[in-house]
């Protein structure tokens, strides 16, 4: 086994030397290394992505609504009933004073948040709305409620099943609660489904925690300063990421994770702005919101096409059932495992229903998108694939017309907004690729360098060339770490039943009760 | 019964003004036992790495332990010698809040602390912990200049 891993490091290290000149080349032999990469990995992709047969619903959204909708029932609406007590932990009702210092559940909750915030809330929810009209946004909210219960099962798991090492550290997440909850259920695989799980992490971690955040970054950055090449803009962020990760300037990470929130309540705050100006619309955009999600109002593949971009796009945004926030709440130092789990299942309400529905509602009201007076349908673009807008805008392009069609300055704050949430995420996903990356390899200083120095290749890489294939195996990589996860979760789902209603029982009897602070 | 006085130390003058002064006053009162209370700035509103959340636990406890090594343990040391009754309390959270918390725990007579010296920026805006721990204590509060 070390003999394996002494190789497997050693040609990751290969990797690691090799990878700047790849970075180089990457460019010139752009489309060689295309056509080379879409050709080894796209049976995966297309696997993962696969329709339904006879529809052009993937089968993975399916899964993971279905998912969402089994935790949902299983525990009897946990995220309506526990709703208020979520929010009681978050504030800090619960927390016993003399643990002051430790993490809080609301530093845990805003660290995993900060890693699903971001290009999803803004350009994702614009493609939905872009594609499947004002109707996604309905389909989306169903899924963000129905995700909060996958939320609340795998945080639940994460915490409980998480090592913690002699000297006070902690490793947790899906992969620890594969090998140990299947241990404990005496059921055979559970050491298998966690590699796998961590392999898949590990690309997902490379993919679309970075080079797609790198990419996105830099489309943004030089959409503001004029097009020049990206390799100068993943040299930068690369530099940045490796002075947060591997010197630990923490003061970088920190002024980060201030400013995300700020940005974040700003997006927010703006969207509330414009719905107040436009007030007398609000009604009206609903009316377009539900009519839309059981008629489509036009859009191509009408309610079915608004229902598939709406859970589409909940799931690429929130991340419910993928297993990436059971890594993040891990982190957290709690006598009750199960409170994680509550805290954690506000992420997809504050992700998906506040602020996924603010940029849904925004683009619906400016009339960027062109409606036929007439038929009151909307109008689709030539292919027929999406709805025509004012200038041709459509993704993050989309969603900066909307919001600069009310406020005229406003795009320039969303493109530093995304290229701060795109750094945020890549630091996030650098910690939950390690996590994945040590449970296969091992802990230890050494294995960790290799894998934080060639996360910062792989920024190059992303922000340098144009990949769409590779773009599309990471996100095929992040679903297929749900598909493990979801498996995993229908057999460890009654560890947390047991969970649950020990807990309810001691809440309701006063045995756990609120600290006067 | 004896009476007990919380001193609030910062590790800078200002903290030894507090000490020399809630020295002088133990010894006028007699049995009285001397607290003396470093409070570790901390706010569970902040945000945070996933790595440094994972390091949380252990730099609480360097941070603890660095405090009571440093400021506290030499500062009851030193009462001690002097012949007076004195224990070291390390707390995190917000200064004014946590003194007033354990002063309240303690069933403390009064809280001694020394005015800061220093003026930043976020005082000035919010104000100083001394000024909010005199405007939110429970138990009547010394200021010593």
């Amino acid at each position: 086994m070390k003999r394996i891993v002494t190789t497997i490091l050693s040609a990751a290290t290969a990797i690691a030397l090799a990878a700047p000149a790849l970075a180089q080349e990457a460019v010139s032999l752009d489309q060689k290394v295309n056509a080379a990469f879409a050709k080894a990995t796209g049976p995966f992709v297309g696997l993962i992505f696969a329709p339904l047969p006879g529809t052009n619903f993937p089968w993975i959204v399916l899964w993971l609504v279905v998912a969402a909708t089994v935790f949902t029932l299983y525990f009897s609406f946990v995220q309506f009933r526990f709703f208020s007590h979520a929010i009681a932990l978050v504030k800090g009702d619960y927390s016993d004073p003399n643990d002051a210092g430790e993490v809080s559940h609301f530093q845990a909750l805003a660290t995993a948040l900060s890693g699903t915030v971001g290009l999803g809330n803004i350009a994702g929810v614009a493609v939905a709305v872009g594609i499947g009209g004002p109707g996604a946004t309905f389909w989306m909210i169903l899924a963000g409620l129905l995700g909060m219960a996958s939320k609340f099962t795998e945080c639940t798991l994460g915490v409980k099943y998480r090592n913690e090492y002699p000297d006070g550290t902690v490793s947790g997440g899906p992969m620890y609660y594969m090998s140990k909850g299947f241990n404990e259920l005496g059921l055979p695989g559970g050491k298998i489904l966690a590699v796998l799980f961590s392999i898949f992490c590990i690309l997902g971690a490379f993919g679309g925690g970075n080079m797609f955040q790198a990419n996105q970054a830099h489309a943004q950055i030089s959409g503001i300063v004029g097009d020049y090449p990206g390799w100068i803009t993943g040299i930068l962020f690369a530099a940045i990421v490796f002075l947060v990760i591997v010197g630990g300037i923490k003061s970088i990470a920190r002024v980060t994770e201030k400013i995300v929130p700020f940005m974040g309540l700003l997006y927010v705050g703006a969207a509330l702005i414009i719905l107040l100006v436009n007030y007398d619309k609000i009604g009206w955009a609903f009316g377009q919101i539900f009519a839309g999600a059981f008629t489509g109002l036009g859009v191509a593949g009408g309610m079915v096409g608004a229902l598939i971009q709406g859970f589409k796009r909940a799931a690429f945004s929130n991340e419910a059932g993928v297993g990436s926030a059971a890594i993040a709440h891990s982190a957290v130092r709690t006598k009750e495992p199960i409170t994680e789990g509550f805290v954690s299942l506000l992420e997809p309400l504050i992700d998906t229903v506040v602020i996924c529905t603010m940029t849904a509602l925004v683009i619906t009201i400016s009339g960027v998108q062109q409606v036929d007076p007439a038929t009151g349908m909307f109008i689709l673009t030539e292919d027929g694939g999406m709805i025509a807008t004012e200038g041709g805008v459509q993704g993050v392009q989309l969603t900066s017309a909307a919001f600069g069609s009310a406020i005229s300055w406003f795009p320039l704050v969303l493109a530093i907004a995304v290229v701060l949430f795109a750094f945020s995420t890549m630091i996030s996903w650098s910690y939950y690729g390690l996590k994945a990356w040590t449970y296969l390899f091992g802990e230890g200083k050494t294995t960790e360098l290799i894998f934080k120095l060639i996360f910062c290749v792989f920024v190059v890489i992303g922000a340098a060339a144009n990949l769409g294939p590779v773009i599309d195996f990471s996100d095929a990589a992040i679903f297929s770490m749900a598909v493990v996860n979801v498996f995993a979760l229908y057999f460890l789902m009654k560890i947390v039943r047991k969970e649950l209603a020990s807990y309810s029982s001691r809440l309701a009897s006063g045995e756990i009760r609120k600290f006067s602070h | 019964m004896t009476a007990k006085l919380v001193v609030g130390v910062d590790g800078h003058s200002s903290g030894e003004r507090a000490l020399d002064f809630a020295a002088k006053l133990a010894d006028k009162i007699g049995a009285c036992e001397l607290l003396v209370v470093y409070i570790i700035e901390w706010s569970p509103y902040s945000f945070q790495t996933p790595e440094e959340n994972e390091k949380r636990h252990n730099r609480r406890e360097e941070e603890i332990a660095v405090a009571k090594e440093r400021i506290v343990e030499p500062a009851v040391a030193q009462l001690t010698k002097d012949g007076l009754s004195a224990r070291g309390i390390v707390r995190h959270g917000n200064v004014a809040d946590a003194l007033n918390d354990v002063a309240a725990k303690e069933n403390a007579e009064q809280i001694i602390v020394a005015r800061s010296s220093e003026r930043t920026l976020s005082q000035r805006i919010f104000g100083s912990s001394t000024a909010n721990l005199v405007m939110e204590a429970s138990v009547p509060v010394t200021v010593v200049g």
